[in-house]
């Protein structure tokens, strides 16, 4: 037994595919345990507490607004309530994706104890994150419904696109947080990259401004997966008007595949987690 | 709760050293190659090594199996491997049942949450579903004994609550099969009491136990059977007195003498000889050969009995026993006869053989083994603990004082 020169490798019995939605199904429990940990301990020992859930999507809307402001004193044209409260949606959006993004890309390592202690599916993490900023991404939303309201922007039809726009923004967030970190727990590089993608993205998708005011920069914008989002969330709540279907249609593509690609790609790499991290 | 079931099968485990890349530099050829070719599952890349080899073992409902070895032998690994956090290079590991694992208690607890919050919180990552962690939380409270602290974050806790509060959270999960990676050494005596207690009941349930720790005695009382691993191999798989014979013989090397050996020793009980089963309270003859390598004047033989993990519990030599000294010229022959009474019971103890020199001196020996011999005590049923004590008992009612009460009663 001391030696081993040639060994005959046992038959592979390779485990059967798990089902990951019923998976997930059976971990709920966790799934929204964790999301609760994750809002919880975000507020705990902070004066402010819950209020800054509010307070940090108006400061978002607030610089979107001086760059409005400034926009127009530049091109000489006036602002229009419409564009301001557009620029609000927008951003608060923005700022969802950017959060959910960036939290989770440190979902995994942040809870290493766990990974290296205790099974689940790893899913959960990364998804925990996500749903997290969401609950914030709500509050703020209501918030901004209410100002809405108070300034009678109005409801129309065009409303019903509201879930199908952010079911397929929480679905690109999602993807992104798969696969950005499960990268992050291999190659630490990828929460720096993400910092300074996230800070640049700003100017590559429209939030402060938008797209089809801008020509041939404009497209580059639509072909980036969040713009078509958030010029459909600005069309449907602020100008009650439909979303430009060509273009949301490319934002659902890239939502549905990456959403599926990514997460595949996230459990190949899942049994090696313990061991690399 | 019923017993699950374990089946490891030709396991085999790889680790990195370190690092599997270093720069840019070296990751990016590593990545082209990856992407052509599967890693090799089978064979060694740079800087990694075997864990584990050629694992294999089965523990069927209601068993304890104890895995034994030095540290680094593999153990925690395959503990990992058998919770599912770790994925074997080759062979296949089936677990039926729920599984429970006193791994890392407190594990899944965030600092800055109550006590309240993560008992939730742990219990969930656990694997309890909501309404069941409400079902048992004041079970789990009562456990722990932090009913006053429940309300205060976890990170002001001492480290002895903190484990207190891990533990009572997963023992309430209820599982089929438990792995438990040396838990008992955290917290205070008592604490580490009522570990063991509830780990006794979770044996006598039903429950399919694998337990590692370097608690020989521990492990001897809770389970049957032993794996013994050294770097990685299966270097032993029985029962519980021999797997605790083979971890000690690991560390024989240090114990040969220059002066004398021991070619050959017996145990004689009851008439029956060679034996190593023992019925408590029974006399025990120790037959002990020896053959001098060197010159011996007026030394004194003796023999020790220890727990398996190295408390001495009964010591004796010539000195305290009789004017005879043990006088050898090299190469010359004797045989020693002690005998005893061998007053314990219910568990693992090693009998030892020792040879001090003229002027007894703590720590010098002319021979020191103290794992000579191992004896396995049969458990009387009238008592527990190790010592069997012979014990009994007549209960005498006073007659006297019942005729008082009679009188009471007549004169009411």
């Amino acid at each position: 037994m001391d030696k081993i020169d040639t060994w005959i490798p046992p038959k592979q019995t390779e485990p059967k595919s798990r089902n990951l939605f019923r998976e997930l199904f059976q971990y709920r429990d966790l799934l929204l345990m964790l999301t609760w940990r994750d809002i919880k301990i975000r507020y705990k020992q902070s004066v402010m507490g819950f209020l800054w859930a509010i307070l940090m999507p108006v400061l978002v809307v607030g610089a979107g607004v001086v760059v409005m402001i400034a926009f127009s004193r530049v091109s000489g044209h006036g602002i229009d309530k419409s564009a301001v409260f557009s620029v609000a949606v927008k951003s608060v959006s923005w700022a969802f994706f950017a959060a959910g993004v960036r939290f989770a890309t440190n979902s995994l390592i942040m809870n290493k104890e766990l990974v290296t202690k205790i099974y689940f599916p790893r899913e959960i993490l990364p998804l925990a994150s996500v749903l997290a900023s969401l609950v914030d991404f709500a509050v703020a939303m209501a918030v901004l419904l209410i100002v809405l309201c108070i300034a009678k922007i109005g409801v129309t039809i065009y409303l019903l696109w509201l879930p199908v726009l952010l079911l397929l923004l929480t679905m690109i967030t999602m993807g992104f947080a798969f696969i950005l970190s499960c990268a992050n727990l291999f190659f630490r590089d990828v929460k720096y990259l993400v910092e300074i993608l996230l800070t640049y993205g700003i100017f590559f998708t429209p939030v402060l401004y938008s797209a089809k005011n801008l020509g041939k920069l404009g497209t580059l914008m639509l072909i980036n997966p969040i713009g078509p989002i958030l010029e459909g969330l600005s069309s449907v709540v602020i100008l009650h008007e439909a979303p430009d279907l060509r273009w949301l249609g490319n934002s659902a593509v890239w939502a549905v595949l990456g959403f599926a690609l990514f997460w595949k790609i996230f459990e190949k790499a899942e049994s090696s987690f313990a061991e690399s991290i | 709760m019923a017993g699950g079931t374990i089946d490891v099968n030709g396991v085999w485990k790889k680790f990195a050293k370190g690092e599997s890349f270093d720069s840019l530099r070296d990751l990016i050829p590593s990545l082209a190659k990856r992407l052509i070719s599967k890693p090799p599952d089978q064979e060694l890349l740079q800087k990694e090594f075997w864990a584990l080899r050629d694992v294999s073992f089965s523990v069927r409902p209601g068993e304890a199996l104890a895995i034994i070895g030095p540290n680094g032998s593999g153990k925690s690994t395959m503990l990992k491997l058998l919770s599912r956090i770790l994925k074997p290079n080759r062979g296949s590991i089936a677990v039926k049942g729920r599984l429970g694992a006193l791994i890392e208690l407190g594990a899944g607890f965030h600092p800055d949450l109550t006590g309240r919050e993560n008992i939730y919180l742990n219990g969930t990552i656990l694997g309890m579903k909501r309404a069941e962690i409400d079902k048992k939380f004041d079970e789990i409270v009562d456990f722990s004994g932090l009913a006053a602290f429940l309300d205060m974050p976890v990170k002001r806790y001492s480290s002895g609550m903190y484990a207190r509060l891990g533990f009572s959270v997963a023992v309430h999960v209820d599982p089929d099969v438990l792995l438990v990676d040396e838990v008992l050494s955290v917290g205070d005596y008592h604490f580490q009491e009522q570990c063991f207690r509830k780990m006794q009941q979770f044996c006598r349930q039903g429950t399919t136990l694998v337990f590692v720790s370097h608690n020989l005695t521990a492990v001897s009382t809770l389970c049957t059977t032993a794996l013994v691993l050294k770097s990685g191999f299966p270097v032993f798989q029985g029962d519980i007195s021999g797997a605790i014979q083979k971890y000690h013989s690991f560390y024989e090397a240090d114990l040969k003498s220059r002066e004398l050996e021991v070619l050959d020793s017996r145990l004689k009980v009851n008439g029956a000889s060679d034996t190593n089963v023992i019925e408590p309270g029974s006399r025990v003859v120790f037959e002990v050969e020896i053959q001098a390598l060197a010159e011996i004047r007026d030394a004194h033989p003796g023999i020790q009995v220890h727990t398996p993990d190295g408390q001495c519990l009964f010591a004796t030599a010539s000195s305290r026993l009789t004017k005879d000294r043990l006088n050898l010229s090299p190469g010359q022959r004797a045989t020693l006869v002690f005998s005893f009474d061998m007053n314990l019971q219910g568990g693992v103890f090693l009998l030892g053989f020792t040879v001090s020199p003229e002027i007894e001196t703590p720590g010098e020996w002319l021979y020191y083994n103290p794992r000579l011999k191992r004896l396995v005590l049969t458990e009387d049923r009238r008592c527990a603990g190790v010592l069997h004590a012979n014990p009994s008992l007549d209960i005498l009612i006073h007659r006297s004082e019942v005729k008082t009460m009679d009188r009471q009663e007549v004169s009411a």
